[in-house]
């Protein structure tokens, strides 16, 4: 008799869970947000600073209550899909964000996945957030993309104009790894650096992209001395070994790079040979991250155990979408209505200090706003933290 | 040309030392260890753990990548490949467990350590400057006579110790071996230890210099099967030729060939090609395997 009680309490108590979970399970309904990107292989940090940015945000918005579109509060899913820097796979990606009724999708991290899946993206009405420069995603009749971060072309100008009038740089050298991304970046880095009269001393040395030992690579560079060495589209694992043997090569010039850096990965990969060191970040230096900004770090740190300093920039492009679906509910499932807002939409940005604007830019670049306006913040590498060099806005 | 030699030299050292062990593995058991590149990288991981983090002596933090890694590849013979080897006597089947051991590996490292570039401070400073004519770091240096020394060591170490010769023996012919009383299982597994240790060593070492990451696992497990493609399969003098021969190739390409791009590589890919087509066992190996 009492075995029996027990089993009929066990089997009331699991009943009573299981209704009470889904109760609180389906409080809200869930929002589904995808991912694809690149979270294995050596370029993973970057993918994986995207992911992990959209989960640490996700998580905080449902332990806050959800998200309000409308009339509706929304607990928000983040669907994340590996694409293995493999075009093919990208599109995969792409078709299963397709199937589960996903229209915002973040990604993909190179140029080569963003434009393999443009048109499994404008065919099932996928607005989608690449971290790939090739102008052609951005500009009609192409739709459906929307840059998450600045371009090379934009802030690489902003960059050498700087050092040119503040530095007194008059002399440049690119190297770039193997790649469509670090090669097109170069291209547009001797473009820029040309029409601002800089003399481009070497151009043409290129590294495999799993190259870990770089003084060969860089001895024929040094050779050519120039002011500022310029380490196109360079991925945060390649960096410090690039500056490291740089420096111990006897280089005394500047070395930049347009693309979004770690500083715990240049402390240990480099160490003081790193100081001086000349990046573009996103909001998190001391100078103009919000309280909000350092909640979201604080968070991310908590949910992983590290924070990447490449989510400064990461940050935004799940924001962006959830604020443009707030301003107009309509886009939820239909991306008509959603690019119709882009246009005139406009909000408070959460995660810088003062009177930040989210907003959509690019109609210089490509015609048409299909950027979001991260902040184009260049940093300098200092002891082990970034510093804020300057600020400057994309249009 | 002194630059481009004294970075062959060291190129080919360290290239040498981590296509040891794979060829070891190879030579014992007739497995392709497709996970050699990850157990160069948890090597690595193993030294940045303790050197880098917990302020071991670089010697000890080197010891424990070594003892580490060997635990670990005596475990995954003792475990998994003398199982499949039993009961199985396809070569695809070891083929396939070294495949997704590289996938597992890649998985634990990536949540034990995450993604991103881990770098040592060095462990000796300053730079070699003959007159620009030769610049040469010192810890690559000391990296590099490290390296000589531990491949003369494991030389020495197959050459005369009891061990040794009994490895030699199974690699030479296992049937025969046992007949002459060695304890085949026993010495598989000492011999698949010592080739992970020989990855762990390396990674060890050489995360002074390159740092590490998650992703080299697979791109050096590649440059260790070219480097064996070269040198003969099975053979540990042509993994050491091997390893020099593409350390020396990849240095004068760099230097030579930097004006016309990244064409070190493919020149040397369409080189092994040609002479793989002409010599399918390579340098030192024998035709009938």
């Amino acid at each position: 008799m009492k075995r029996r009680n027990l089993m009929k309490s066990s089997a009331a108590l699991a009943l009573a869970a299981s209704v009470l979970g889904s109760a609180a399970w389906a409080e809200n309904p869930v929002l589904k947000i995808g991912f694809v990107g690149v979270t294995s292989g050596p370029a993973a940090a970057w993918g994986i600073s995207n992911q992990r940015s959209m989960e640490a945000r996700a998580d905080w918005i449902n332990e806050a209550g959800g998200y309000k579109i409308g009339d509706t509060t929304y607990d928000i899913e983040i669907v994340s899909f590996d694409d293995q820097k493999d075009p093919k796979r990208a599109i995969a990606g792409m078709e299963k964000m397709a199937q589960e009724g996903i229209h915002y999708v973040v990604g993909p991290n190179v140029d080569d996945g963003a434009a393999a899946v443009r048109p499994v993206a404008e065919a099932q009405g996928i607005m989608y957030f690449p971290y790939a420069f090739p102008k052609e995603l951005y500009t009609a009749p192409a739709s459906n993309a929307v840059l998450g971060m600045v371009a090379n072309y934009q802030s690489g100008p902003a960059i050498y104009k700087y050092l040119k009038d503040e530095k007194g740089v008059t002399s440049v050298a690119f190297v770039a790894a193997n790649e469509s991304d670090p090669l097109s970046q170069r291209d547009g880095g001797v473009e820029a650096a040309k029409s601002l009269g800089l003399e481009v001393v070497s151009d043409n040395v290129t590294y495999q992209v799993d190259t870990t030992d770089f003084t060969p690579v860089l001895t024929p560079v040094m050779r050519t001395q120039p002011d500022l060495l310029v380490l196109s589209g360079v991925s945060p694992a390649n960096a410090p070994q690039l500056i490291r043997s740089a420096r111990e090569l006897g280089f005394q010039g500047l070395i930049s790079t347009e693309t979004a850096q770690d500083a715990t990965v240049l402390r240990e990969g480099a160490g003081d040979l790193a100081n001086g060191f000349i990046s573009v970040g996103g909001a998190s230096t001391p100078e103009i991250a919000s309280d909000d900004m350092k909640e979201f770090v604080k968070r991310y740190t908590d949910m992983f155990g590290e924070y990447n300093d490449e989510s400064n920039t990461k940050v935004y492009a799940l924001e962006y979408i959830l604020a443009t679906l707030n301003a107009n509910p309509a886009g939820i499932e239909d991306v008509t209505a959603f690019q119709t807002t882009m246009d005139t939409f406009e909000a408070p940005n959460p995660f810088m200090k003062g009177n930040a604007k989210m907003r959509y830019v690019g109609s210089t670049s490509f015609g048409q706003k299909r950027q979001i306006a991260v902040p184009l913040v260049v940093n300098v590498y200092q002891d082990g933290a970034f510093e804020t060099l300057f600020v400057a806005e994309v249009d | 040309m002194e630059q481009i030699l004294a970075n062959g030299i060291y190129l080919g050292a360290q290239y040498a030392m981590i296509a040891l062990g794979l060829t070891l593995i190879f030579a014992l058991m007739n497995v392709l260890n497709f996970a050699h590149g990850q157990m160069y990288v948890l090597g690595g991981f193993v030294t940045y753990t303790f050197y880098g983090q917990l302020g071991w002596p670089f010697v000890l933090a080197l010891l424990a990548s070594c003892i580490t890694l060997a635990v670990l590849g005596a475990l995954i013979e003792r475990f998994l490949f003398a199982p499949v080897i039993r009961r199985s006597s396809r070569e695809e089947s070891t083929m396939l467990l070294a495949a997704g051991l590289a996938f597992l590996f890649d998985a634990i490292i990536l949540l034990v350590f995450g993604e991103k570039q881990r770098g040592v401070p060095k462990i000796v400073d300053g730079v070699f400057n003959w007159d620009f004519r030769l610049i040469m770091p010192y810890d690559r240096i000391l990296i590099c006579i490290l390296a000589i020394l531990s491949i003369v060591s494991f030389i020495l170490f197959m050459q005369y110790s009891k061990t040794g010769r009994a490895l030699r023996a199974l690699a030479q012919d296992r049937t025969a071996a046992q007949l002459m009383g060695v304890n085949v299982a026993r010495y598989s597994m000492i011999g698949f230890a010592l080739g992970a240790m020989l990855a762990g060593l390396v990674g060890g070492l050489l995360v002074t210099i390159t740092g590490v990451n998650l992703g080299m696992g697979g791109p050096t497990s590649i440059k260790a099967f070219m480097m064996v493609m070269i040198g003969g399969a099975g053979v540990i003098s042509g993994a050491i030729a091997g390893g020099i021969i593409l350390g020396f190739l990849e240095a004068i390409g760099l230097a030579v060939l930097s004006q016309y791009g990244d064409i070190t590589y493919l020149l040397i890919f369409v080189s092994l090609m040609i002479f793989l087509a002409i010599r399918p066992q390579g340098l030192m190996g024998k035709p009938w395997g």
